[in-house]
């Protein structure tokens, strides 16, 4: 039970939508009904108009990944979905640490701050806020350190993600979710 | 031409090819109902939503083509759900065309508002909130398209009085629904054929494992062509009944929780599963882990959601399977596999005679009897509707369907209740086509009020109610497994003879067997319809059983001397 399985890992994928009301409905409903175990969800604006693009961060094997490519194909509001887990991709979080940093100590926050290359973006009296963005362990890391002075509050946005490659995204799906490439070996 | 978002609804629906609707009006859907009358469209009058969706269904999968059903806003469309699950399991056509309260009440909590799109969005394959008027064409255009391509499936629209009321220009054009994130037309790569091609070619024992996609593909001559050509014994499952001939050489039957026991042994033997358009439901595979274990697997499926879903195939081919078998059978290589085909005939023995002579003859009435009396009169060729539970699964056994479509039953979701109204839409399908229903005292009674519907539409069906006294199936299962405790299985049933005739309708009642043919006779030759009471044997079972989650092969035999089941690897 909780023997870790060795197959089960993150995967990352980017979903392009119609940005319409009831899609993220129609995205969240799917993740609910087949039971995906989701970590992080994202979306925001595109440059193309009436588009919106989503980053999901789900927990699983690559049979389950795979399945879930297909179930997002199947939204007739979806257009095109990657999987970016084995892809060369860029992967960023982006936390607002509010920690308790009276006068003796704000000296050593902000000295942590600066090694994480974070920035201090308001700056009270008893606390600041701490602005960090980078990988999910470079977030966990800065937390770690932060937690002896006293973490206040925290909001971290989940993970946004793009390929590192210069190709723009297909304008039509290749549907590599019909394909089977896993299963020749 | 300007026309009001209600005459524009049945402008398209009339386009769409559709000559029958299903629906109850109310509030949010009158301005539609009013432009209703206008065209030439038959509009059933249902007497619950729930029978107008299984009409829809049932009209969809006799058909080949979209059913629509139509309901009010609120408690109207809420009834469909069901319907539409059903649909939504067994990947039926169907459209649903709900009103809406008007755009500036959503929200409000209005009389008789519902979030229909929230509530059908995980049984439906799409729906959509229409509140504009201009927006009425190319959603319902959609809609239809959606719901007949690819994987089909219930697609449910929303339109909102205002959208009704309003007017707007009406434009019709036959250019293709284009959709940029719905791919219906998924085709595999050669590579993948190739693949798919080596492995029939090389096995020793394969068996075709065909579905509910054989019919809706219309691909029943590819798969006799493949079965032929590469001598592959072929199983059927229950939704693929109809897609196979029954009487072929190659045809094992039925596989899966009541299948034969011949078939569920060679699967668990053969060393190549060839799946058509099937999705190895857990009431087709038993335990997954020890399902199959010699076999490597090809998945033929429209639906890339299906492969690797329950058990892990070796070469899945993505498509249309019509297309997908034309592609792949000039690959194959001509065989005889004498050896194979012996050793399933050897498990087969005498089993087309199956266990129906063995009954006790004590005079009673058993439901094997009436099915296979069905099946002989009418020659395999009838429209049968069934409902869910044993006599479901009695059907599946002892009717030979002879050509595809002719079976109508609810697989995926196991609606009790969709036999009579799945059979209504089967007639208005097919007006010329004989149709039956097959259902139990049990789920014959939660849409029994389509009696009514039968009776103001001069509807001419015949009804055979299996009256056991019992919610069968389930007693079967307490018998089994709960000690044969019967909570809340044995069932009252009115006098349906009296049922039938209050209806206006013509009601039978049979007691042994006996009598079984002569009232064939009566209900085939009077116009309209019967109600036929069953009494049959109240604590029979269906055998072979697979235990839920049991290994295919351990099968619960009927417990008496029966030469079929000891020659079918005991």
């Amino acid at each position: 039970m909780n023997g870790h399985d060795p197959l089960r890992r993150r995967h990352v994928f980017v979903v392009h939508a119609e940005d319409r009301p009831g899609v993220l409905d129609r995205v969240a409903s799917l993740f609910r009904r087949r039971s995906y175990n989701i970590e992080s969800l994202t979306v925001g604006r595109t440059d193309q108009p009436g588009v919106s693009r989503m980053t999901i961060v789900i927990e699983g094997d690559d049979t389950t990944a795979r399945l879930m490519e297909a179930n997002l194909y199947k939204l007739v509001n979806v257009l095109h979905v990657e999987n970016l887990t084995y892809k060369p991709a860029v992967v960023r979080d982006l936390a607002l640490i509010k920690v308790k940093a009276t006068a003796e100590v704000r000296a050593q926050v902000l000295q942590v701050t600066d090694v994480f290359r974070a920035r201090v973006v308001d700056i009270g009296p008893e606390a600041l806020i701490v602005e960090i963005t980078g990988t999910e362990d470079k977030i966990q890391g800065l937390i770690e350190v932060l937690e002896p002075y006293g973490i206040l509050e925290l909001v971290r946005t989940g993970a946004v993600a793009m390929t590192r490659s210069a190709e723009e995204v297909a304008d039509r799906p290749d549907f590599i979710a019909a394909r089977f490439p896993e299963s020749a070996a | 031409m300007k026309l009001s978002g209600a005459q524009i609804i049945w402008e398209v629906v009339s386009r769409e090819g559709v000559d029958t609707i299903f629906g109850y009006p109310g509030g949010a859907i009158l301005p539609a109902y009013d432009a209703l009358l206008d065209y030439p469209i038959h509009h059933v009058l249902v007497r619950h939503e729930q029978g107008a969706a299984h009409m829809a269904d049932g009209y969809a999968r006799a058909s080949g083509n979209v059913g629509v059903c139509v309901a009010t806003s609120g408690p109207g469309a809420t009834n469909l759900v069901t319907g539409l699950a059903n649909a939504h399991m067994d990947s039926s056509p169907v459209v649903a065309i709900t009103g809406q309260v008007a755009t500036p009440l959503i929200g409000k909590d209005a009389f008789q508002e519902t979030d229909v799109t929230g509530v059908t969005l995980p049984v439906t394959k799409h729906n959509y909130l229409v509140t504009r008027t201009e927006d009425i064409v190319p959603t319902l255009r959609e809609a239809f398209y959606i719901a007949r391509s690819g994987r089909p499936g219930p697609v449910l629209v929303d339109i909102t009085k205002d959208a009704q009321t309003g007017q707007a220009e009406f434009e019709w054009s036959d250019e293709p629904v284009s959709l940029p994130g719905y791919r219906p037309d998924l085709r595999p790569v050669s590579e993948e054929f190739r693949r798919a091609a080596d492995l029939i070619n090389a096995a020793e024992r394969p068996l075709i494992l065909a579905g509910h996609g054989v019919i809706m593909s219309a691909a029943t001559s590819q798969v006799v062509e493949l079965a032929e050509k590469a001598s592959v014994p072929t199983s059927l499952t229950l939704l693929g009944l109809g897609g196979f001939p029954p009487r072929h050489p190659l045809c094992l039957g039925m596989m899966g929780m009541h299948g034969e026991a011949w078939v569920n042994t060679a699967i668990q033997r053969a060393d190549l599963l060839i799946a058509l358009g099937m999705r190895f439901d857990d009431r087709v595979t038993g335990n997954l882990s020890t399902y199959a274990p010699t076999a490597k697997k090809i998945h033929c499926e429209i639906d890339p959601a299906e492969l690797n879903k329950n058990v892990r195939v070796d070469v899945g081919l993505v498509g249309d399977l019509r297309a997908t078998l034309e592609t792949l059978l000039p690959l194959l290589a001509k065989s005889e596999r004498t050896d194979w085909l012996r050793y399933i005939d050897g498990l087969k023995g005498d089993s087309a005679v199956r266990d129906i002579q063995k009954l006790p003859d004590d005079g009673h009435l058993y439901t094997a009897h009436v099915i296979n009396d069905v099946c002989r009169a009418t020659g395999g060729q009838a429209v049968v509707a069934t409902d869910v539970g044993q006599h479901q699964m009695w059907a599946a056994q002892y009717y030979k369907h002879e050509s595809p479509r002719t079976l109508i039953t609810s697989g995926g979701l196991g609606t009790m209740g969709f036999a009579l109204p799945a059979a209504m839409g089967a007639k208005f399908a097919r007006k010329d086509a004989e149709v039956w229903v097959i259902a139990g005292d049990g789920g014959f009674q939660m849409t029994a009020a389509e009696l009514s519907t039968c009776a103001q539409e001069n509807l001419n069906i015949n009804i055979a109610i299996i009256n056991n006294g019992y919610l069968g199936m389930v007693r079967q299962w307490q018998e089994f497994f709960y000690d044969r405790r019967y909570s809340a299985t044995p069932i009252h049933s009115p006098d349906f003879v009296k049922l039938a005739e209050a209806h206006g309708l013509r009601g039978l009642r049979v007691e042994s067997r006996a009598d079984v043919e002569e009232s064939f006779e009566a209900a085939r030759n009077h116009e309209g319809t019967v109600v036929i009471d069953y009494r049959v044997e109240q604590e029979d079972s269906v055998y072979p059983m697979v235990p839920s989650g049991n290994d295919l092969d351990k099968m619960i035999r009927r417990p008496q001397s029966n030469p079929i089941y000891e020659t079918a690897d005991d």
